[in-house]
């Protein structure tokens, strides 16, 4: 492993092909609804079947997140594209091509700029184009079955140029792209559900020779931390190729998550003899600078750009801002909640350390919080003005968990304000040292540690509602006789 | 200049299957067809767009709407042969 890029004198040249399932309600080119969870072939048509004399129809839906997402990749967007066929026999392939873009994809040379151990890097994106998707085959041995519900889902396929160096700044990569989707709301990111799939592009080279060494492709890695895996495995087992003096071989190979380790896919013959051509059942896309504007100024504020924004104006250190970011809805919940309670900071804490691990335990997403941002920003505002302690706040905190309740109620209800009466404290503390009549002694005779004593003595008392600032002033003050 | 060597790999492309007379019959008439088309390629089109249309005609998309005209049921009903809604094919791998 390598986090600088060097692989026993060996530079690793990587590069990454992001499939991504737009979030329509139909598919590409016809009505059939793109729902995951359906019966076999439930969602198909004569379009999707590819029965003759149908004609596709493009879903204006797709265009407009394809372009949305191309400009948030800062790509430039063609103002006139044309969809081609990819011709290739196989029975998940009904019409026997798939129909994508070629020689004029919708968008080109855009770039992605994420951050990684203290340093920003940023990829270009060589095109994003789009295609559809094909129908699923389910091998048997004596036969196999296929299923078109996926046939003609729209796709938008990324592709990065040859930028990345380490199997961990592609796998970020990945995951930026990911976010980007996600914050804009065009594809869902379901790695499972194989809504985004990654195939990545791997060659070594020496680290004094300029030329790329032979590429190879490898499919079916379904989790960032896989594209990780895969890429480093590969990385090695093509320098232990080359250092035994073999050659390595241009083809795709199946990453096994299994066995940790990727294996060479049977090579079609002549595979890569596509014969694209224009598709003559489709015009050509014409994306007029209007529309591009329009859409321009539907695009959210992008996660590097919040993350920077929230170190900025809520003075957030890069941590919080990345993690507060990595995710649109909890991004919009932080903001929620700063604004309710003061303090940006103390905000981000509850958010990162008590809400995240509470949602993660209970396997809910931000939506589904029974705190409602206003009640935590409520909630850190009367820590803040001093009517409950931080202290006190983790009860509060449970008890909203528990009953989605406002602070101000729990506080009430069980009678929990902060007790920062100096009569009160002052009678409390009397209490505590004319119980401890020893320690007291012990401490006005040097034992000094023993203040740690009384400060939770005097807390006991007062069921931790004592304003623990006053408690330790007033103490002070009495003990030193 | 098509040869026999082509028409074979444009065949195999095709999942067709050519004997060795044939490919060598194709080979000519096939060459004889490229060549006639090849004359355009002497026209001058230096400054000339691409052509992928005709038509400049507007172009026409569809809102995203789901429809459904046909059960998964109908949709198998002309497959030679099914496994229940799903098509059955002979194995691929």
């Amino acid at each position: 492993m390598s986090s600088t890029g060097n692989f026993r004198g060996y530079v690793a040249v990587i590069g990454l092909e992001i499939h991504a399932q737009l979030k329509t309600a139909s598919k590409m080119f016809c009505g059939d609804s793109t729902e995951f969870e359906a019966g076999d072939n439930e969602n198909t048509s004569p379009v999707s079947v590819g029965m003759p004399g149908t004609l596709p129809v493009v879903n204006a839906k797709a265009i407009e997140y394809s372009v949305k997402a191309g400009l948030a990749l800062g790509c430039e967007i063609r103002k006139k594209s044309v969809f081609s066929r990819k011709n290739y026999f196989y029975p998940d392939l009904p019409k026997g091509y798939q129909i994508s873009q070629y020689d004029e994809p919708l968008c080109e040379h855009g770039k992605v700029t994420f951050h990684l151990d203290g340093q920003n890097h940023s990829i270009s994106i060589t095109r994003a184009h789009m295609e559809e998707d094909a129908g699923k085959s389910i091998h048997h041995g004596e036969y196999t079955l296929i299923n078109y519900n996926r046939s003609g889902m729209p796709l938008l396929e990324i592709v990065s140029g040859p930028d990345m160096r380490t199997p961990a700044e592609a796998a970020e990569y990945a995951r930026t792209v990911r976010k980007i989707l996600r914050y804009l709301d065009v594809c869902d990111g379901n790695l499972e559900e194989g809504s985004l799939r990654c195939d990545c592009n791997v060659s070594v080279r020496k680290s004094e020779q300029d030329e790329f060494g032979t590429k190879v492709e490898i499919k079916n890695v379904n989790s960032f931390r896989f594209v990780e895996k895969a890429i480093e495995f590969e990385i090695d087992r093509q320098i232990d190729a080359i250092e035994r003096g073999e050659k390595i071989l241009q083809e795709t190979r199946l990453w096994d998550p299994d066995k940790n380790r990727t294996f060479a896919m049977r090579t079609k013959e002549n595979a890569q003899d596509y014969r694209y051509f224009p598709e003559p059942d489709l015009l050509p896309v014409i994306i007029t600078p209007e529309m591009i504007e329009k859409f321009r100024k539907d695009l959210p504020e992008l996660p590097l750009d919040r993350a920077q924004r929230f170190m900025a104006e809520n003075g957030l250190p890069e941590y919080d801002a990345l993690v507060l970011t990595a995710e649109k809805e909890v991004a919009d919940y932080f903001e929620a909640t700063a604004k309710v309670a003061g303090n940006a900071k103390a905000a981000s804490n509850w958010i990162m350390t008590e809400l995240l691990r509470e949602l993660n335990q209970a396997e809910k997403s931000i939506a589904q919080s029974p705190i409602k941002p206003q009640q935590l920003g409520q909630m850190v505002a009367l820590i803040e003005k001093g009517t409950i302690s931080g202290k006190i706040g983790k009860q509060v905190f449970q008890e909203m968990w528990q009953s989605g309740k406002n602070p101000e109620d729990i506080i009430k209800e069980k009678n929990l304000v902060q007790i920062s009466d100096s009569s009160a404290i002052e009678k409390m503390i009397d209490e505590v040292l004319a119980a401890n009549t020893q320690q007291v002694a012990d401490y006005r005779g040097g034992r000094t540690k023993l203040f740690g004593f009384f400060v939770g003595a005097v807390m006991k008392a007062s069921k931790g509602q004592a304003n623990p600032d006053m408690v330790n002033k007033v103490l002070l003050e009495k003990l030193k006789g | 200049m098509i040869d026999q060597k082509t028409v074979q790999h444009i065949a195999t492309l095709a999942r067709l299957y050519v004997t060795e007379s044939e490919a060598q019959e194709y080979s000519r008439q096939l060459s004889k067809i490229l060549g006639y088309f090849e004359q355009i390629s002497q026209v001058n089109t230096q400054g000339v767009e691409p052509l992928v249309t005709p038509t400049e005609i507007e172009c026409f998309w569809r809102e995203d709407v789901v429809q459904k005209e046909l059960s998964a049921e109908e949709i198998v009903a002309n497959a030679p042969e099914k496994t229940g809604h799903l098509f059955t094919v002979p194995p691929v791998v």
